[in-house]
């Protein structure tokens, strides 16, 4: 088991509030995934800028100093903002892979979470309240988010394993069910020159994605494709800087509710994640169907 | 009426309440309010109450059903009517995967549509759909009958025993040893009366349906079929 929130907003007035009704769904989904929590959060980007969300088991050592030592590095500005044992660093969007080889030479011991225009990504391991408070993500805004709440069946219960997982750049991917090809998929992507960071079967659906894209693929024929590559139990959320997409495996037994109104796209893995988002008794509520792809851009 | 709000209250002491309920009780007709999509609503009831839920429930709602009559103003989560022994249950919107599973006896309709294996296992229940059944259902039904107004999904009765299947629309495939069968007299009197019971008498007709049934090749072991097993 596992479960998944997700909202697109349409309407830039709940923007303000993304991420208290996330964090409300995410708490709601704790009774299908209560070893570790994430949580991905898109907002409007800056012109010209982009951020990298770095994560450390040691933040005190890890975080001290380290955005001055990237401008020193890269000469270019850079800022932070410490949440926890998470860092969002701000900095110049043309100087994002840079900064990232930095970070590996600077702090061997961080690990980026994510990197793009848009995305921060926060995921620790616990009961998704405490992860919820731990990085304040109630007060968080932005256009569309997605959350996933853990119970581990392919690999460790550690942050690395904890979703959603980003193999790309504003790209993100929750995962409920498990894949039983992932390891000759790791291989294949390995060979195309995809990395990968953990044992883990949704890092393996993620890449797949990420690899489909690097090859022209637009959000809908990558998703189409999990159907015919991918093997196994899922339901996938995905998220992109513009985009929010849903795909369930031909059989299906992994839950999935999806609920529009003129405000909002939801997703929940049952329905009472969503019964206090508003207008929800009139919302065109309905479960999606198997094999099929569901995309929203913007 | 007997109101419960089910936030404010808890589904522990609906149940335990529900539980108390006898043949003898006066208090027969109930209202679940507040159920947002909780798991397990009025599950094992055992007596002749009307319960009434005003919005949408999580897994297993009115599981184990015995005697009563419980009407969903809303959907259904996965597992609605699990087990169901007798009594009725009325979903005015739609129902998630294995809706009326293992179903012993009683009757089952869906407003809207059901989804995944819809009646997968059913023995003695029977189900009225006035919407469309996704894949997978009435997979190894062994009895009761299946009434589809809509359309059916992949793989419909697959390893059917003596389930009784009608269905008016298109049926994407039919599973392993599921056949069509001729609509003889009886049947179109046996669904006649489960579309009236069903709601639907005035949305279809019996002579619209299409019935569906085993082909009794697979469930008496024959050597002949030992790679199908």
């Amino acid at each position: 088991m596992c479960g998944i929130v997700g909202l697109f907003l349409k309407d830039p007035a709940l923007e303000p509030k993304l991420g208290a009704m996330l964090t409300e769904m995410l708490i709601t989904m704790t009774d299908r995934g209560p070893d570790s929590a994430g949580i991905a959060i898109y907002g409007h980007p800056a012109d010209g800028q982009a951020k990298l969300t770095v994560q450390s088991p040691e933040p005190g050592k890890d975080f001290k100093g380290l955005a001055d030592d990237l401008s020193a590095m890269t000469g270019a500005p850079v800022t932070g903002v410490i949440k926890d044992t998470h860092i969002v660093l701000h900095l110049p969007a043309d100087r994002l892979d840079e900064a990232r080889a930095a970070i590996a030479a600077l702090r061997p011991s961080a690990t980026v979470m994510s990197a793009g225009e848009g995305i921060e990504i926060y995921k620790e391991v616990g009961l998704p309240k405490d992860v919820a408070a731990r990085f304040d993500l109630g007060k968080m805004s932005g256009t569309h988010g997605i959350g996933h709440t853990r119970m581990a069946t392919e690999s460790a219960v550690t942050t690395a394993g904890a979703h959603p997982f980003s193999t790309g750049p504003d790209q993100c991917l929750v995962h409920n069910g498990s894949l039983s090809n992932h390891n000759s998929v790791r291989r294949v992507l390995k060979r195309a020159g995809m990395t990968f960071r953990t044992e883990n079967d949704t890092e393996v659906a993620a890449a797949f994605l990420t690899h489909k894209m690097q090859d022209g693929a637009n959000l809908g024929e990558a998703m189409e494709a999990t159907l015919t590559d991918l093997d196994g139990f899922f339901t996938f959320v995905v998220g992109t800087k513009d985009g929010f997409g849903v795909v369930r495996d031909p059989i299906a037994c992994k839950p999935a509710v999806m609920a529009e109104t003129g405000q909002y796209v939801a997703f929940g893995s049952e329905y009472r994640a969503m019964v206090n988002l508003p207008g929800i008794d009139t919302a065109r509520v309905w479960e999606p169907e198997p094999a099929t792809v569901y995309f929203w851009e913007r | 009426m007997q109101v419960f709000d089910l936030e404010a209250q808890g589904l522990r002491a609906l149940n335990a309440t529900l539980h108390t309920l006898n043949r003898q009780t006066n208090e027969t007709a109930w209202e679940i309010v507040n159920p947002k999509g909780s798991h397990a609503i009025a599950v094992g009831v055992d007596a002749p109450v009307d319960i009434t839920v005003r919005g949408s429930t999580g897994y297993y709602c009115a599981g184990m059903n015995k005697q009563a009559t419980i009407r969903v103003k809303g959907s259904a989560g996965p597992g609605v009517a699990e087990n169901m022994m007798s009594g009725t249950v009325i979903i005015d919107g739609d129902a998630s995967q294995y809706a009326g599973a293992t179903g012993r006896g009683g009757l089952l309709v869906i407003k809207g549509n059901a989804s995944s294996r819809c009646g997968i296992s059913m023995k003695g229940i029977d189900i009225v759909v006035h919407g469309n059944i996704g894949h997978m259902s009435a997979f190894m039904a062994q009895s009761g009958s299946l009434v589809v107004l809509g359309n059916a999904g992949e793989a419909l009765g697959d390893s059917l025993y003596e389930a009784r299947l009608f269905v008016r629309g298109p049926v994407k495939s039919l599973g392993a040893d599921c056949i069509e069968k001729e609509m003889r007299p009886e049947h179109l009197l046996l669904l006649a009366d489960l579309l009236k019971r069903g709601e639907a008498d005035h949305l279809a007709k019996p002579e619209e349906f299409r019935r569906y049934g085993s082909a009794r090749k697979l469930y008496t072991f024959n050597i002949d079929n030992a790679a199908a097993y």
